[in-house]
């Protein structure tokens, strides 16, 4: 029987549509524009170090992480600066963002591009750190979360294991598939150096049971390594959260509000593992990433690597363009990715993939039914919440009493909507209320 | 027989009697002593528990007052100034004469200002839709029209036109409570005097879009696009631009309207104020230009630019280059 986590969840069809199709690397126009926002990440944006007019090479920094929870933007096609202004990007929102016109192949002098896997790792704990920092790389499963501060194990922990999270339990995405496939060498490698980056000697890779070529490809890589071992997990959504991976791989439980690392597990998307051997191995900082384009009505499913900052409609348009019956345009999975509002925006480093829904699968309805009390929810719940009770807290705005429900707790998975008979927006108002309750608690109110 | 209820009433008796005595100590020694003139400025108190005030609701603004020595921060917004002369009355303090505010929406993008580009189809809720994204116009300021203001309005002065898909206050009612000001996630209400006269004239930008001129015109027509003609206009100094968006001083303007004339959006809103005299030589013009581009604007939508016709001149590589 494989090791899945314990509580909730559910098995939405996975329609991986894209997992047999390579990764498509998109030729690079001359004159395209390419827009890059500062704030690619959790945490403070980025300063913007470079002026407009200004020439620069692939790799250039091109805005500086500005604080610990921050991290750096490298320009990702060399060409001219042409704007530094507000553009819409896929948070919904106008924030600021260098634009660079292509006009050139310039790359900066220290970015080995050759093919060549190097194997040897050359650098202590620290210099990794320093260099993964340099290289702006943040978590690719879709959080965004700098991944120096990842390693950077705080006093009074220890980190014993290191999780590498291949599960991609997001419906329609292949991305992470398609990279442990035709990246897996490189992969290896990356999880060695993070394994020396944080003193472990265990390093687990999980990986879903519906993608077995890449569990067999992989184990079959790490058969000589006796410190890295592949573990095939069930098929349940969302095994990719990361307490839930920890919870069916180590079978142990991270304590409420605390990081994983307080039971000594560190885990990082594959994603991010390959930009680390990138980004130490090669000192290529992270300027692309694998991105999923897909729909059920696409012409052409594919998984492109595309250079941060290329607009979204370039990929879609590589893939058979916008089919006649689209209806909503997700960036990300369908469980837990986020409608854009604007088809002019570009990938970033956040965006696993680009989801067109057809019109009559898009709309939700604009009434929903009364709550039937069916604990459909209570039973799905990974967190184990209650959340047909906290979408009736969040209606009638009791934070606090949501507060003490442990409105917290919850990983916005969406299962509980995703089972609603009543078709009832139970992450909506759990969103809601957690909004509130932050500020509350920003205001020490709570 | 007769013992068995004899007994009976005087267990009783004798329990009531040491139950009494224990209350009665308790009553002496747990005594807390409570200004006797607090429940009397309660009881003159409009009990609405808004906040208005700034204090948590009627008794903990009472015994601000008890407390008090002298009234210049504390007024009770609903009550106004005759509510303040009783209290001020049972606290043997002056009052000090406020100015009646009232809540204004600074946006006036109505749906007919604002095309749509998108369509929000979640949980309708302000502050939820607005940490998703900015609208389902172009302008990311604006109102979003869900109304979470008229839910959070204690006094029934706000409701949703269905026209415009605005909220409008009710001057009558509204208490300049805040509860709207505190709510609305694109911070468009702001408490402003109500305004001198008998009809109570008052002049405010209505646009919160700190847009350059460009990006706010093409998503509202009405919006503040910083051109600074108002300030120029202005002789009381009055209003500020920044970060391309006007603001006016409420303590410094004098209703004068001249800016209201020169606004080239009019974005700048003249509330009560009979109608115009003189006719600006630019709004017949302007106007004219206004209808073309809202006929213009009625056609674009998201999805039209979707199914634009894509170029696919590309060919699919797959070689890393």
């Amino acid at each position: 029987m494989l090791k899945t986590f314990p509580k909730g969840g559910v098995h939405p069809a996975d329609n991986k549509l894209s997992a047999n199709v390579p990764i498509v690397y998109p030729e690079m126009l001359d004159n395209e524009t390419y827009i890059i926002p500062v704030s690619q990440h959790l945490g403070k944006p980025a300063k913007v170090v470079v002026k407009r007019n200004d020439k620069v090479k692939v790799g250039t920094l091109i805005a500086e992480g500005d604080g610990f929870i921050s991290a750096n933007i490298h320009a990702s096609v060399s060409g001219t600066v042409t704007k530094i202004d507000h553009q819409m990007d896929s948070s919904g929102y106008r924030r600021m963002a260098v634009s660079i016109r292509k006009t050139n192949d310039d790359w900066e002098e220290d970015i080995d591009r050759s093919e060549e896997l190097v194997e040897e790792i050359n650098f202590t704990a620290k210099e990794i750190i320093e260099k993964v920092k340099k290289a702006g790389v943040v978590g690719l499963g879709g959080a965004t979360f700098p991944s120096y501060v990842k390693l950077m194990v705080p006093e009074g922990s220890k980190a014993e294991v290191l999780i590498v999270n291949g599960v991609e339990c997001e419906p329609y995405l292949t991305a992470d598939h398609r990279l442990m496939l035709e990246k897996g060498e490189e992969l290896i490698i990356g999880i060695r150096i993070l394994m020396k980056a944080l003193e472990v000697d265990r390093a687990i890779i999980g990986i879903e049971n519906n993608k077995e070529d890449a569990i067999e490809y992989l184990k079959d890589l790490c058969k000589n390594n006796t410190q890295i071992s592949v573990e095939g997990l069930q098929v349940k959504y969302p095994q990719g959260g990361e307490k839930q991976l920890i919870s069916a791989l180590l079978k142990k439980e991270v304590p409420s509000g605390k990081i994983p690392v307080s039971i000594g597990a560190v885990v990082h998307n594959v994603g991010t593992v390959y930009s680390v051997y990138e980004a130490v191995q090669k000192n290529r900082p992270l300027i692309d990433r694998v991105v999923t384009v897909t729909g059920d009505s696409l012409a052409h499913p594919a998984n492109y690597m595309a250079r941060i900052g290329i607009p979204l409609n370039r990929l879609v348009a590589l893939s058979g363009g916008f089919p006649e019956d689209t209806g909503k345009i997700i960036s990300g999975g369908p469980m837990m990715g986020k409608a854009l509002n604007s088809v002019d925006v570009p990938i970033t480093k956040g965006t696993s993939g680009i989801l067109l829904v057809a019109d009559k699968e898009a709309k939700r309805r604009a009434d929903y039914d009364a709550c039937i009390r069916c604990v459909a929810c209570v039973d799905v719940c990974p967190a184990g919440l209650e959340p047909y009770l906290l979408m009736t807290l969040g209606e009638k705005r009791l934070w606090e009493r949501a507060n003490d429900e442990d409105n917290m707790e919850c990983i916005e998975c969406g299962s509980c909507s995703y089972v609603c008979p009543s078709e009832r927006p139970l992450l909506d108002y759990i969103r809601l209320s957690k909004t509130n309750i932050l500020a509350l608690k920003k205001e020490q109110l709570i | 027989m007769t013992s068995i209820i004899l007994y009976t009433v005087i267990t009783a008796l004798s329990i009531g009697l040491f139950a009494a005595i224990i209350l009665y100590i308790a009553s002496v020694k747990f005594k807390v002593y409570e200004d006797p003139l607090i429940d009397e400025v309660e009881s003159v108190l409009p009990a609405t528990n808004c906040g208005g005030c700034g204090y948590p609701g009627c008794r903990p603004f009472a015994e601000a007052t008890t407390k008090a020595k002298d009234l210049a921060d504390l007024y009770c917004t609903v009550g106004g100034m005759e509510v303040m002369e009783e209290v001020a009355d049972i606290v043997g303090l002056t009052p000090v004469e406020h100015e009646k505010m009232i809540a204004v929406l600074r946006c006036s993008g109505s749906d007919q200002a604002r095309a749509k580009t998108t369509e929000y189809d979640g949980a309708l809720n302000c502050t939820l839709a607005a940490s998703t994204y900015s609208g389902e116009s172009g302008c990311q300021y604006g109102c979003l029209g869900m109304g979470e203001c008229v839910d959070v309005c204690d006094f029934n002065a706000l409701h949703m036109d269905e026209v415009t898909g605005l909220p409008v206050v009710n001057e009558h009612n509204c208490t300049a409570c805040n509860a709207c000001v505190e709510v609305c996630p694109k911070n468009l209400f702001e408490l402003r005097p109500l305004g001198p006269g008998k009809k109570h004239i008052r002049i405010y930008v209505a646009c919160m879009n700190e847009e350059k001129g460009g990006v706010a015109k093409k998503a509202c027509d009405v919006a503040c696009i910083g051109c600074n003609k108002c300030v120029k206009v202005c002789e009381d100094e009055a209003i500020v631009v920044e970060n391309f968006l006007a603001y006016i001083d409420f303590e410094k303007c004098t209703n004068c309207r001249k800016c209201v004339y020169e606004c080239p959006t009019d974005a700048i809103l003249d509330v009560n104020f009979p109608p115009r005299k003189a006719v600006n030589p630019n709004d017949a013009k302007r106007n004219a230009e206004k209808e073309a581009k809202k006929a213009a604007k009625d056609d674009i939508n998201l999805m039209d630019r979707v199914k634009e016709p894509v170029k696919v001149s590309e060919t699919i590589n797959t070689k890393k280059n």
